[in-house]
Order: structure tokens, then sequence, then C-alpha cells
């Protein structure tokens, strides 16, 4: 086993982990961070999307152990404390950017990252650099126009950074077919 | 989905690596962004007793002018390696070919040592490295030593390192908008069914080099074609002789002759200074 | 002003969007503490004979709580599956773990649970499966033919059931056709490949019940499958459906995976999980399409269609599923939107050593329209007439009153012909032509290629006496708020918005105060769930006429209350209030009428029959002429589905379907070589379509309602799915036409592109 101390979501973690304990699993199954999704196992579809220091990574291709003393946002650590949404995030539901919301964390991420290093991309751009995330349900012509529609709305303001402190709530596990118990 | 178990050190200098790398023998790899070696890892291909990550190791990291080279350290990432303002001047080709590889997340993890030392034939960095005639610095127990990039790859994922040796820097000649010389003419063709597919055929140029990926076992130079561009040959002559002396295999893509037609094709397209 | 009809941002996207959809993996309930995990030892060879598991290794390895077999099934009493219908070779029973041999690479053949997940992929590489090899049939030719063997002897032919009769054939079929043109084409084998890959998480109560989370996309129907394959009492089983990270017709139902996973839990006495690897997914979930189509096409040389004929052989893997059935589907499209004189179609359905073939985004109705378009296209050139102009020809006129084929399909409402202009229009059509004709006189590699689809789909059909229906039910509580339940099932779909919008609409209460809830079958006994783009046009009719009837019963009470009678009394939407017409002070809240009593009505709404939306589509491609590369231009669309509730959300859902069929087009293939073993089990290999292979779509709004609900919606699921593919690959070999091209198979690869070129070997007529 081997002690990490990092930052998720502005929070300080310190956990004993197993070396090939995959972040994405370390932030589902240890942090109760759900919202990444693991979708492939060939680091092809992106579904599990996190921005380390900032930068896009498909956290199923990363150990846990690697990002000992790194910062890791997620997707829950875009919304501020108040619960508003990132730009990006609000974008999407502006521009009905996600239908079954698998891909869309990671996707979100992915935007997110892609947006703070290129903040006027063209709609090629916008697809390029989204190769890394697959999505079945949209066509992708969605994604894209709410990516396109976040710049606009991020070009007006100050370029934020890549992840507001918030606490990441973890999802409550219950399922959203409005069923309680 | 899930590497097999594996110990895990940390190295804090080159020279911990070596010595790491020294106690644990062959069940020992190294480990910097790690996205060739752990998705092998992940479907069991690769079962390494030992990673040794060398990701924190500051000297190992870097891209620098040297006399009329510029040298770049083994664990910099694809991301600095595209965005660099100094390899745009210097090496745009390299620029050009480390912003083709995987997508924007492989690109802030994957490095050109790591890169390098996978030796996947199909891969962009190892052609292209190929094409400038770049030197790799590989530091062992015996001490550095500097292998051309000609005689570097052995093999399909073979090259010349050693289980015991680290690959430290890769240095390629200063050709580009800003250097002494000016630009040498390049271009770059890379051949994908899909965005972040590995090349069905890659092709790049620079001068009067030419190098293939997915051609053979390693990545090959086009050594017919350079030659009838020396004795004066034009493109299209030239480019027509691309896929002698490759070895090409075929898939469900592309079978061995449509390759071969490919690198005709592609490797025209490159001596005439397209990027795409 | 009806909210109906306009843009209504969807009520589920905060959560999706900031803490995540909560799909099975994610389901934490108290219930599920402790849960083991279980994985699948899978058979790496197509068929074979098992001789012997060996699975002493995986018991001793850590946390390791059990190594169950076909053998421990049976003995517990567990049946093989038959086929679902009766006219399938009721032979080709699927076990739930291989017993004795495996006829698919990937087939479960033993079940390891461990305590914890990761020891789970350890764990499954120390069973050790000793296999017979067998030769594997890999082709529905060798199906046919009977070369490699029968995948069961028992069954005595590899053939599970046919429709139509190849028998009735009519020789004379294409007497007086001035041209004919016949070809074999084939409609490939493709993935659905969700996002989401299947999983499933049990627990049995002290109560003796079982609960399961199963993602699907109709939870009853899942019971009911569960309920067969582990021999239950329905009485006894709880299916919760989770968020369900898309579906595409491919997770009806229950997977054997997920009845060991129900089963190892009730044995063990502790829940269960169990979650599949995307290597899994596209090797076990069922594959869609499938179809080898030999289309033969004839007419006059203006272009009037005279005849068509379409032989098709159905591939459905090695144990008849859904995929085996669709053909019926194909057959009862055989003409599409256009007037045929004469038509036959027949199918075989047959076994081979694959991944069995399910239901994928159109289901059996893609296949139809991809046959008669490519045919049509096929006679369009053989005639030298405009593709365009051909089915200007040959559209069936418009109707408002159903139109029955002679296959006997009653196709509800219909004007093909606009919708082909409408397309054309938005296209260019003329311009795009002369763009055309000047890359081909300028001779220069990228050449451009214009391809069309006119298509008509089947939707929301279904087998039951009276006519397709869905329940629904409405209550509205004292505080004002409104609890919705549905039969459907939504994956994506955006139901609880669309519903909640249903129901605002009539009874005034804003879409935020309405919950809707699907999925939990002690809630929803009864559902037809979410396939087939039933959903709307039954399910939204139901809540809306459910929201109807309530009310009715409201209105009773209010009259009641007031001391007026009922005829006196008005409902104000604005305010969700009764009052007493020319005295608005006499009112009271709807939300006032459910304290003493509870306010609910459930109702079923019952179609006359399926719909049938339509549309066209034009494909614009270049096609790089020295490699074949094709690259997506533009696509433009009109897919005429009726009437539209929410445009936001209708768009997305054509969105989505444009890019799969176009998708399978030039795209995606599932491949396997000569002795059954898969090429493309992986996202690495499949050539899952990405963001940037496909342009932005051009969508044209056309609505033709139907009669056959109040809401004149029909289904919009499918239709992008079944016209992209044939405008797509129509536009490919048109940008090499002028080559000598006349037909390339799907996907429209690099490679085939460049061989077809290199084959027809010059300019024709030149």
């Amino acid at each position: 086993m081997t002690e990490i101390k990092l930052t998720v979501n502005a929070v300080i973690r310190s956990d004993e982990v197993e070396p090939r304990l995959l972040l994405i699993h370390y932030l589902r199954d240890s942090l109760g961070l759900r919202a990444a999704n693991v979708g492939c196992d060939t680091t092809s579809c992106g579904a599990c999307t996190v921005l380390l220091d900032g930068e896009s990574v498909k956290s199923c291709t990363v150990l846990a152990v690697q990002a000992n003393g790194r910062s890791v946002t997620t997707a829950e650590g875009l919304v501020a404390g108040d619960g508003t949404m990132s730009a990006v995030q609000q974008a999407f539901r502006e521009n009905h950017g996600l239908q079954c919301g698998f891909c869309t964390p990671g996707m979100v991420m992915a935007a997110t990252s892609l947006l703070a290093e290129n903040p006027h991309p063209t709609e090629q751009q916008v697809r390029e650099g989204l190769e890394g995330n697959f999505c079945r349900c949209t066509g992708y012509h969605n994604i894209v126009r709410s990516v396109l529609a976040a710049a606009d709305k991020l070009s007006g303001a100050e370029v934020p950074d890549s992840g507001v402190p918030n606490s990441g709530v973890p999802n409550s596990g219950v399922p959203n077919s409005g069923v309680t118990a | 989905m899930i590497p097999a178990s594996f110990d895990y050190e940390v190295a804090d200098s080159a020279a911990h690596a070596l010595a790491l790398l020294a106690e644990h023998g062959e069940d020992a790899k190294l480990l910097a962004g790690g996205h060739s070696l752990l998705p092998m890892m992940k479907v069991r291909l690769a079962q390494p007793a030992v990673l040794i990550d060398i990701a924190r190791v500051s000297e190992l990291s870097g891209i620098a002018i040297d006399g009329d080279e510029v040298v770049i350290g083994a664990t910099t990432r694809h991301a600095d390696v595209a965005s660099s303002e100094l390899l745009k001047a210097e090496a745009p080709i390299l620029a050009y070919a480390a912003e083709q590889v995987g997508d924007p997340q492989i690109r802030h993890r994957g490095t050109i040592g790591g890169s390098l030392a996978h030796a996947d034939p199909s891969a962009d960095l190892p052609m292209t490295l190929l094409a400038l005639g770049a030197a790799i610095e590989i530091s062992g127990p015996a001490g550095t030593r500097t292998v051309a990039a000609d005689d570097f790859f052995t093999g399909p994922f073979e090259s010349v390192l050693g289980p015991d040796e680290l690959l430290t820097a890769v240095r390629v000649p200063r050709g580009g908008p800003g250097s002494p010389g000016g630009t040498v003419p390049w271009g770059y063709q890379k051949f994908v069914r899909r965005a972040n597919d590995w090349a069905i055929v890659g092709a790049a140029a620079y001068g009067g080099r030419v190098a293939l990926a997915s051609m053979g076992g390693t990545p090959l130079r086009a050594l017919a074609t350079e030659a009838a561009l020396k004795s004066g040959a034009s493109i299209d002559e030239a480019a027509r002789l691309a896929a002698a002396g490759t070895s090409p295999g075929y898939d469900f893509h592309a079978d061995a002759d449509y390759r071969e037609h490919l690198a005709r094709v592609l490797v025209r397209r490159a001596l005439e200074g397209k990027a795409g | 002003m009806s909210i109906l009809g306009t843009r209504v941002l969807r009520t589920e996207d905060p959560g999706f969007l900031s803490t995540g959809g909560v799909y099975a993996d994610d389901v934490q309930d108290e219930r599920l503490a402790g849960a083991c995990y279980v994985h699948f030892v899978r058979s790496t060879v197509a068929h074979a004979k098992i001789n012997g598991i060996d699975a002493s290794a995986a018991l001793d390895a850590p946390g390791v709580l059990a190594v169950y077999t076909a053998e421990d099934l049976a003995g517990a009493g567990l049946k093989p599956v038959p086929p679902m219908m009766p006219n399938m070779n009721q032979a080709m029973k699927q076990p739930l773990l291989a017993s004795g041999i495996v006829r698919f690479a990937g087939e479960p053949v033993a079940a390891v649970v461990t305590q914890e997940m990761y020891q789970g992929e350890d764990a499954i590489e120390l069973v050790d499966v000793d296999y017979d090899i067998l030769p594997a049939v890999a082709t529905v030719r060798q199906a046919l033919t009977g070369e490699r063997g029968l995948l069961f002897p028992e069954a005595e032919t590899n053939v599970v059931c046919t429709f139509g009769d190849a028998s009735a054939s009519n020789r004379d079929l294409f007497d007086g056709c001035e041209v004919t043109v016949s070809a074999v084409i084939q409609n490939q084998r493709v993935a659905p490949a969700p996002m989401e890959s299947r999983a499933g998480a049990a627990v049995w109560g002290e109560d003796g019940r079982l609960t399961a989370w199963i993602p699907n996309q109709g939870a009853q129907g899942t019971k009911g499958a569960l309920v067969g394959m582990l021999g239950l009492k329905p009485e006894d089983v709880r299916i919760i459906t989770p968020d369900v990270g898309g579906a595409f017709g491919a997770k009806f139902g229950a997977d054997a995976e997920h009845a060991v996973t129900c089963w190892v839990a009730r044995r063990l006495g502790r829940p269960a999980r169990w979650s599949e690897t995307r290597n899994e997914n596209l090797l076990v979930m069922p594959h869609g399409r499938a179809q080898e189509q030999k289309i033969t096409i004839g007419g006059t040389k203006d272009g009037t269609i005279l005849a068509y004929r379409l032989e098709i052989t159905q591939d459905c893997g090695a144990y008849p599923k859904a995929g085996a059935f669709l053909p019926s589907l194909t057959i009862l499209m055989t003409p599409g939107p256009y007037r045929i004189p004469r038509a036959e179609a027949w199918s075989t359905s047959v076994v081979t050593n694959t991944t069995p073939v399910g239901a994928y985004r159109g289901a059996g109705r893609p296949e139809a329209a991809a046959a008669i378009d490519r045919a049509v296209d096929l006679f369009a050139d053989a005639a030298g007439v405009d593709p365009a102009d051909v089915r200007r020809k040959n559209l069936l006129g418009k109707f408002t009153e159903p139109h029955t084929t002679a296959f006997g399909a009653k196709y509800d409402s219909g004007d093909y012909a606009a919708a082909l202009e409408k397309a054309l229009a938005a296209a260019g059509y003329p311009g795009l032509l002369a763009e055309q004709a000047k890359r081909r006189a300028d001779g220069g590699t990228l050449q451009l290629g214009i391809g069309l689809s006119s298509y008509v789909e089947i939707t929301g059909p279904g087998g039951e006496a009276g006519g397709p229906n869905e329940n629904g039910t409405v209550e509205v509580h004292p505080d004002g708020t409104a609890t919705v339940l549905t039969g459907t099932s939504p994956h994506g779909q955006g139901h609880q918005t669309v519903w909640a919008m249903l129901v605002s609409d009539e009874l005034g209460i804003p879409i935020e105060k309405i919950t809707v809830k699907w999925g939990d079958t002690d809630l929803i006994p009864k559902g037809g769930g979410t396939g087939g783009s039933r959903s709307l046009q039954l399910g939204g009719a139901a809540v809306q006429q459910a929201s109807r009837e309530l009310l009715d019963v409201a209105r009773e009470r209010a009259a009641e209350t007031l001391e007026v009678a009922a005829a006196d009394l008005e409902f104000d939407t604005g305010k969700s209030a009764f009052s007493v017409k020319g005295d608005p002070d006499a009112s009271v809240p709807l939300s006032a009428l459910a304290e003493s009593e509870r306010l609910f009505v459930r109702s079923v709404f019952t179609a006359p029959g399926p719909t049938f939306p339509f549309g066209t589509h034009v494909a614009v491609v270049e096609v790089d002429t020295e490699t074949g590369k094709v690259y997506l231009r533009r696509m433009v669309t009109v897919d005429d589905a009726g009437t539209v509730m929410n445009p936001l959300l209708a768009e997305g859902q054509r969105h989505g379907g444009i890019a799969q069929g176009a998708a399978q087009a030039f795209l995606e293939e599932v491949v396997y070589d000569d002795d059954g073993n898969p090429l493309t089990a992986t996202f690495a290999d499949y050539p899952f379509l990405s963001a940037t292979e496909v342009p932005s779509f051009e969508l044209v709004g056309m609505e033709t309602p139907t009669s056959y609900n109040p809401l004149g919606a029909k289904g919009i699921g499918e239709a992008g799915s079944i016209g992209a593919t044939p405008a797509v690959q129509n536009a490919v070999i048109d940008a090499v036409s002028h080559l000598g091209v006349t037909h390339i198979d799907m996907p429209t690869s690099p490679q085939r592109v460049w061989r077809a070129i290199q084959a027809a070997n010059g300019s024709k007529g030149a």
C-alpha cells in the first residue's frame, strides 16, 4: 500500500491505496465522486475525464499514486458553493448538450480544459479538441454548440480557474427514476 | 481493465531511477505518463512487478537549444512539445507531430521518451524522429550513450533500450523558421479512419529524409525515395518508390497492397510540404 | 400560451451535469452494503467443446468466494432459455453459462465471485478451461451450406426461421422492365455500444424477494425475463431502473449475466454486483443489423419503377434473439415510401458462431430503407435518370387517410414528395450538382458526392390485442405538486421533462412541481418500456389522457365544493383552479380537491395502430479519390414525425440518429476473421464515431400530424438513423460514379472505396 495526499475539488485527501488503484476508482469508490464514469478499457472514450492540475486527463489511465501531491478537479467540483454551475455546465444545459448523461461529466471536463487552453476555438477545433470523448446519444451536434456557447460566454468575462472550490458533494446514489425506497 | 498488482517506487533523480532499475532488474518498468504502458497493463499484456515513477524527475523534462540542436527531456509531455514556441521555431515538424498523438487528454500525459521506449511502429513520434535523424540519449549502469534514431528501433515494440537503461533526452537538428539555417522543408501525413486512431500509414518528410509508420515492424526510412530525390528525380517519381523495402502487415483496415499504395500517396504529399 | 411545442430545457440536466447520473454502478443503496462482485470467464474461441473447467487455482486466490459453472446452475434447476418466438427453431436454446459447448467468442463459461472488485479480474485469469476447438460457422453462407457444421445438431439445421415465402416467388416479376438491376449488398453488423456498458446489482430480502437494479428499456420486460430465466414467481421480483447510459435497443429484457448475478446473490445470501468491461460489451451485447440482401429492381427507361424483389439472409449470431425476428419488419417496410406495382420479399434467419444479434436503433427498418434506397439509386444509374427525379416519379402521393401497402403496413399519413423537395431545397441540390460537375471536369483528387434517401418507417408497434397502448398515472397532491407514473422507460430521451410538460399543459401545475417516475415494477407493474419510438405517441398520450380524466374527476369534486353543476365550472390552467363561469371569485384550486381524498387517475391510451414517420436525407461527401477516404461534409434532413412537443429534444433525437446512421454507412463495422475470432472488440479497434468525423447537421422542420393520438405525434427516436445510412452510402458511391463505380458496400472504408475505384478502372462511358 502507498500513501497519497492530494487535493480533490479543493479538499485535501489523505489515503492509503494499492499502487494499481486507478484514479477513476479512487475518485468514485474511495471518495464517492461518481460523476466521472468508466466507459471503456482502452483509454479511448473519455467518460472518465477529470482535470489534473487544471488539465484534462483520462483518469482510467492515471494511477491514484501518480496523482500524489497534485490537484484533481471533477465535474462536482465545477459547481460553486451556492450551487451555481460553471459556464460550461450551464451551456450544456441550455443547448441540450446531453441526453443519457453518461459521457457528460467527462465531456464537460474536456471542454473546460479545451477552453482554458484555447478560449476562442473554431467549430473544427472544438471537434478535434473533443476527439478523445465519445458520445453515442447526441451525434455531437449540441455538444459542439454548447462548447462554442460557453466560449462566447466566457470570453466576455475573466477566464475562471478550471475548478471552483467546493466540497464536491457526491451524488446520493439514489436512482434518478424518481424512486426512493 | 485492472492491471495485475505491482509495487510502486518513486525516483527523485535520474541516478535514483537507474539504481532502482538495477535493484529490480527485468521485473521493473519505468513510468512517466504511463499512456503507453498503463493501457497494456490494463489488458494484462504487460505485468511488471515494479513500476518506477520518473515523472517528477525535473532534470528529465524540458526543451532547450544546445548549439545546432534542440534537446528535449524524455519526460516532456506531448502537449508541451506541441505547444512549444521554441520547437515551432526550431523544429516545427516535431511540434506538429506531437499534436497528432492521440487526443488532448493523452497529450497531457504521454511523453516523448515514453513514446520512443514503447517503439510502436504505428506511432507519430518514432516516425518523426526517424525523419529528423534525431539522436537519443540513454543512461545506464555503464554510463551514457547516444543512439541515432536510425539504430534505435529494432522490432515491433522493441528498441535498443536495455531493461537497466533510462532514455534521458532526444536531440533534434534545428531547422525551423527561427533557426540559423532557416526552415528545412517538411511535410507530415497521418492516414486514419477516425480521429484518435494510430496511423494506418504515416509519412514524415524532413529535408531529404522520408520516414514511414505502419509499413513494417519498426518506423522505416523510405530509402529508395530518398535516393531518387538525391539523384534529381521529381517528387512524383521519387514517391512512387516509397513502398520499396517495406513490409506492411494487413488488418481489417488495410491489406498490404493498399498500405503500399497509401505510402506512395502520403510520401508524395509529405514531400509536397503538406501537413494533414 | 401552451408550453407544448416550446424549447423547454430539461429538468433532468442539473443533476447529470453536476453530481452525474446515477447509473447501475453508482447505486448506493444500503441494501447493497457488503456486496460481492461477479466476473465472468468467457470463451476465447468461437466454437468449441468444453472438456473441463479447472477452477482450483481461482478458488485459492485472494477474496474468491465461489466459482460457478453450468453444472451449478443446472443443479439449481435453471434451464437454458428457448428462443423468444414460437416460429424460431426451439432447439436453439441458450444456457445462462455455456454447457459443454461454446458457440461464440465471449460466451460466459463461468462466474467468479469475489469480495472486492479488483480481485475479480485477477481471479478469472486463474480459471482454466480446456477447449476442443470445432470448425466455426463464420458467415451466413457457411451457415446455409452447412460446410462448417451445425451449431445445434439437435436442430438439424442452422436455420432459425423464415419469413415470407421464397417458393411463391413470381418468376415474371420483372416482365416489361426495360431496365433491371440486381445486386447482393451487405447491411453490415454494427455494435450498439451505448456509453454505459451492461451492469447490475441484486439483493434478496428476508421476505424472499429479489430486488435488482438493472439498466433497461422497460423494467416490466426485464422482470419478465428474469422470472423466466430463474424460474421465479413474479410477485417475488422487483426491478428498479437506475439512470441508463444509453441503450439503442440493446438493453431490453435481461441477459444471462443479469440472471446469474441475481442467482449468485441468493446462493451466497449476500448482495451481488456485476459490471462488464467495454471489451465484454463489444463481444457480448447483442449486435445490430447483419443482413445480407439481394435486391433486384426494374422499371422503364424514363425512371418509373415497376418491380422490386428483396431477399434477406439474417445473421442471428449464435443464439436467436430479436435479430432473428427483425427481417419480418424489414419485409413489412419493403417498398418504403415508393409506389411499386409489383414487389415481393422473404427472409431466412440463420445462426453463426458469432455474437447474437438483437435490436439496434431502427431494428429492421433501417435495413429496409437501405435496401430500397440503394436499389433506387442503382436503378437511377442504370436508367440514366437523376436519383432525385426517380424519387419524384415514384414516391407515393400525399395522403391523409391511411394507406395500406401490399405488405400489409397501414401508413397513417404521409407527404413524401414535400419532404423530398424541402430537403433538396435546403441542400441547394442544383448548386451541389453544379459543383460536382465542375470538380469532375477539373479532374481533381477531392470529388463531391450527393446522396439521397427517402424513407418511411414504422413506430409504436404493438402486438397487443386492441392495439398498441401504454399506461400513465397522474396524481395531484394537496401541496400543489403532482406525480406522474409512466410505463415508458427513458434513457436520455427526456420523458421527465416532456411528460411534465404534458401534465402542466393540462393542469396548470408548473413543471418544476411535477415529479415523473418510471422503472420500478412495484410502483408500475405494467408498461411497454421505451423502444420502437413508441414513448411519446403512447406513453405521452397516456399521461395527457390521465390528466384530462383527472380534471373530470376533479371537476365533480369542485362542483360539490362550490355547490354548482359541473357544467357551470371552467378550469383556468393559468391558475390551476376551477371557477364558476361568470363568477371568478367562486373558485377552488385543483390541489385543494386532493385534500380530503387522493386525486389521481390511471389511464391506458390505446392507439389504432402504429404510426409512420418519414423524411428525406441529403448527404454531401467529399471523397479523396487517391486514398478512398470519405469526408462527410453535410447532412440535410427532413424527419417528419408529426407534431413536435419539444423541438429542442426532438432535434437531439434526430442528431443522434443521424450520427449513428451515418456512422454505419462510412465508418463502423464489427469484423470477425474466418475462424469467428472478433477483431473489433475494443474501442480502439471498433471504429466508433467521434466528433471529428461528422459535421453539424442541418435539420429542416416538417410536421404532418397523425390522427392516431391527440398529440398528433409519431415516433422520432429512430428516424434519423433510418434515413442517414442510405443517404451517406449513396453519396459516397455518387462521388466516384463518374469513374465507373456503381456500388460500394458499407462501411465505405477508405480501402473499400479505393478498391472500387481500381476495379471500375476509368470513367464511365469514356
